[in-house]
């Protein structure tokens, strides 16, 4: 059963698309790629580059928001790790062991957040609010208050090396979402994940282990975060406590959304969610080679959201239908009124 | 002739390509109790949702005592004397019963809602359905029966010329059931026009003047109940003839095999008193009770959804505990319970997903079923149990309320379960799916499965046990075997004092 073409076109790859497109107006040179030294360069491997820290966040964010909930900690989890990663590299641990000391950090994260969500049954939004809070100063206390710098080969290759003429984040990023989304849409994972989405207490009831699997997503979403945390501190070569990742939860979020991942929870999609990411360093990288001020960014990214929100509405859904040519294909969105929305009156 | 209160007529409605609604029309006189019947998915709610605004309809026309109206929503609906019960009752389960039954026109008293008397005025409602709860505690903390009282209450109070209630009985005891058509009466009397959606027969005999069918989104036709015998108003629903599935009775002549789990001093405190209770293979075990008496408590304990203060579970001999669902699963239990909106389905999943579900959670993670596996499961018991959607892609939450519940019933059949508890299995399901899952459930059991049937519908409880237990207040206060089992003797047992019992 091959389903056809058109489906493959989803709004996301047109929006990626323009906004390419926009930066090669204002930019000539945007497609122009060249290599060097062994490597790849130009505006659009740039995107791909700077886009990759986000784009990891949003693999783990992806998870836990279709589980109905949110992971506001990841960017304090970054700053976490770098730390922890920078920190051991200068008191002269091989890279092996730092980089598995990093990853444990973040899955240490990801296991207190998802512990406070499944057992103890916070809100997901207060749950990793603490963290996010708190996060930076556990960073700072790693640090003991300063910016560590390091010049470890091993390390800073993650940052700023390259694996087959391409950015070795780029690389991660891909290896990441691909592992990922075998790891969810060949074993059943992926279906757990939507149902308890879905419907908590009913797939309770149909027999998945929810806490379980609540905390497996938390913890997945702190490793995803770990390893931005390094990719981002082997970038610049030190661990900054304060700034590193900063609001970069934001963006994971945004992406995922913009990937069509519904914050409701249930459907989602990794592969979407990188593409959300590439579309934000997209307009990013466009605004910074066009010349903009950066505050503009801002600006643009919120005009993005009110764009992104109206053509997720049951609204669009409808009018998509309507002028699409074919009739079979039911729209993108909610289709028609749901039960839902047409009982709640009873009681206005 | 008296003017119809109410009356659409040529409504059409698509939902995308389904066409649920084609020229379908209907008359409510005054007084009268206007039965509105069909299958599952017939589009009985469809018909009232756009009655009262919650659905917009492609064409046709609404009058309302004889001037043409387009009710915007349903709150509208009600400022213009209509008020409704939906089938998937909505209210507000956060907040108290109080707050449930007046939110929107609360008392006030100095520009603030007035509590005392908001309180006062609940208690007050709802002993008229003698009903006799805390109006000051949050709505959820009890059971579907007692919502469905409450919303019925609520829309009662509101509705000034229609009142429509969709499958108000469906988890409603026979006691609140009469108490129900009391109260119906008397609005009748009253002038109300009442519509009256069930898939209980015998309700719509004793209670409705008159009834229209729909069939698959037609109208088949509106008949008087007086001059309509029961076999021809089944055929006008289904299109055919059936056996007559009241004698219809599993449970009488079976055979128990040997023991299959055995629960000894189970007890939760303030949920269920101690009780033992031993389930053989191909036995079929039926609860009743009063509302309140702990039907559902004793379910969820055996499913491992609360854990036990105490006691213990064997299963073929060997000791087992009971952590979660999942446990109760692995041994081969299987639950489909009351609340379907709320513990059963998965709304945006689609109807394969939600019946290949539970097997899957069975089956672990890591050993998905295929596609292919998965497509037949569903294919198999969309067609065994008639499940009408258009297709197994269909989000289930597009499927009407009866179809929702054989998605449940299929999910927990598709994981061919050793031991199955069904807690109002047929709630919302028509005359004819009946007949189908009672056989299904038959055969099962003559497998060996064991059944334990939880039903507020006696005469459910009879078609099928092989033993009856009878509960009240929380605890096993009788118990029926084979020839003695009717409706009359569960009804003497559920009344009878504790104290004859003991003696
Ligand atoms: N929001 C919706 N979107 C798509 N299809 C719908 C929607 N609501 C109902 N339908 C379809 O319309 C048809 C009629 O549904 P409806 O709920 O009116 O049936 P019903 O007669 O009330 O059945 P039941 O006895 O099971 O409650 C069904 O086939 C259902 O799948
Ligand atoms: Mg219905």
């Amino acid at each position: 059963m091959s389903r056809p073409l058109r489906s493959f076109i989803k709004p996301q790859f047109i929006a990626l698309a323009l906004i390419l497109l926009l930066n090669w107006i204002l930019f000539p040179g945007f497609f122009n790629l060249f290599f060097r030294d062994g490597r790849l360069y130009g505006s659009l491997i740039d995107v791909l580059n700077r886009g990759a820290p986000v784009a990891i966040l949003a693999i783990g964010m992806t998870a836990v928001i279709a589980t109905r909930g949110i992971d506001l900690s990841v960017g304090a989890v970054m700053a976490i790790a770098g730390a922890v990663a920078a920190t051991m590299v200068g008191d002269g641990h091989p890279l092996f062991l730092v980089i598995m000391a990093a990853l444990a950090a973040g899955l240490v994260c990801g296991l207190w957040n998802g512990s406070l969500v499944a057992l103890l049954g916070l809100q997901p939004i207060i749950a990793t609010l603490i963290l996010m809070v708190a996060g930076r100063g556990i960073a700072q206390t790693i640090t003991e208050g300063f910016i560590v710098t390091f010049n470890d080969p091993g390390l800073i290759f993650m940052g700023s090396g390259s694996i087959l003429g391409l950015p070795t984040p780029i690389i991660i990023m891909v290896t990441l979402a691909a592992l990922a989304t075998a790891a969810f849409r060949l074993t059943a994972l992926g279906l757990f994940v939507e149902a308890i989405g879905v419907n908590r207490s009913a797939s309770t009831y149909a027999g998945l282990r929810s806490r379980a699997l609540l905390i497996g997503v938390y913890t997945f979403a702190g490793f995803c975060a770990a390893i931005s945390g390094i990719i981002a501190a082997a970038d610049i070569r030190g661990a900054d406590a304060n700034n590193v990742g900063l609001w970069l939860e934001l963006d994971a979020i945004l992406a995922v959304v913009i990937g069509g991942t519904s914050l409701m929870g249930g459907r989602f999609s990794i592969p979407m969610s990188v593409v959300g990411a590439l579309i934000i360093q997209a307009m990013n990288t466009g605004i910074l080679v066009s010349g903009f001020p950066p505050e503009f960014n801002l600006l643009v990214k919120a005009a993005l959201i009110i764009v992104i929100l109206v053509v997720q509405s049951p609204l669009a859904g409808r009018i998509w239908y309507f002028i699409a040519p074919s009739r079979k294909r039911p729209p993108p969105s909610s289709p028609a009124e749901t039960p839902a929305t047409s009982t709640e009156g009873t009681l206005k | 002739m008296p003017e119809p209160v109410l009356s659409a007529a040529h409504i059409d409605k698509s939902f995308l390509d389904n066409k649920v609604l084609d020229d379908v029309g209907i008359d409510l006189m005054p007084g009268e109790i206007h039965a509105l019947l069909g299958e599952n998915g017939a589009g009985k709610s469809t018909l009232i949702k756009i009655l009262t605004g919650a659905y917009t309809h492609d064409a046709g026309t609404i009058l309302l005592d004889g001037k043409p109206v387009h009710p915007r929503d349903t709150k509208h609906a009600q400022e213009m004397g209509v008020g409704t019960v939906y089938q998937e009752v909505n209210l507000l389960p956060n907040m108290t019963v109080a707050e449930n039954l007046y939110i929107g026109r609360q008392p006030l008293k100095f520009g603030l809602v007035d509590n005392r008397k908001m309180e006062r005025d609940a208690r007050a409602l709802l002993s008229r359905y003698q009903l006799n709860v805390d109006v000051g505690s949050q709505l959820d903390t009890y059971s579907v029966a007692v919502q469905q009282i409450v919303a019925i209450a609520r829309a009662v109070d509101i509705s000034g010329k229609v009142l429509i209630l969709d499958e108000p009985t469906a988890s409603l005891d026979q006691h609140e059931v009469e108490v129900l058509f009391g109260i119906l009466q008397r609005l009748k009397a009253d002038g109300l026009a009442i519509v009256f959606i069930t898939h209980f027969l015998d309700q719509v005999y004793e209670i409705a003047d008159r009834a229209t069918v729909l069939r698959n989104g037609r109208r088949v036709g509106s008949r008087a109940m007086a001059d309509l015998p029961r076999m021809d108003l089944v055929t006008m629903m289904l299109g055919h003839a059936i056996a007559d599935t009241h004698a219809l009775r599993i449970g009488g002549g079976r055979q128990p095999g040997g023991l299959f789990a055995s629960f000894k001093d189970y007890a939760l405190a303030g949920k269920a008193a101690p009780f033992d209770l031993d389930l053989h293979e191909g036995e079929i075990v039926g609860v009743a009770g009063l509302l309140g008496s702990g039907r559902t408590e004793m379910a969820r304990l055996l499913f491992g959804i609360d854990r036990p203060d105490s006691g213990e579970l064997t299963v073929k001999g060997k000791p087992c505990k009971l952590r979660e669902p999942r446990d109760a699963i692995a041994l081969g239990f299987g639950f489909a319970p009351e609340d379907r909106k709320v513990d059963g389905i998965l709304g945006d999943l689609t109807v394969r997903e939600n019946i290949a579900i539970a097997l899957q959670a069975r089956q672990g993670w890591t050993r998905p079923l295929s596609q292919k596996a998965q497509v037949d499961l569903a294919d198999r018991f969309v067609r065994a149990l008639d499940i009408r959607t258009t297709g197994i892609e269909q989000p289930v939450k597009f499927l009407s309320g009866g179809n929702q519940q054989k998605v449940v019933l299929a999910r927990w059949l598709a994981t061919n379960p050793k031991l199955l508890i069904l807690d109002e299995p047929t709630r919302g399901i028509d005359v004819g799916a009946h007949a189908e899952i009672i056989r299904m459930i038959n055969s099962l059991c003559d497998q060996g499965m064991s059944l334990l049937v939880i039903s507020s519908e006696l005469d459910e409880i009879v078609a099928y046990s092989s033993r009856v237990l009878v509960l009240r207040d929380r605890a096993i206060s009788g118990e029926l075997r084979g020839a003695h089992i009717s409706v009359g003797a569960i009804v003497k047992m559920i009344a009878m004092q504790p104290e004859v019992q003991d003696a």
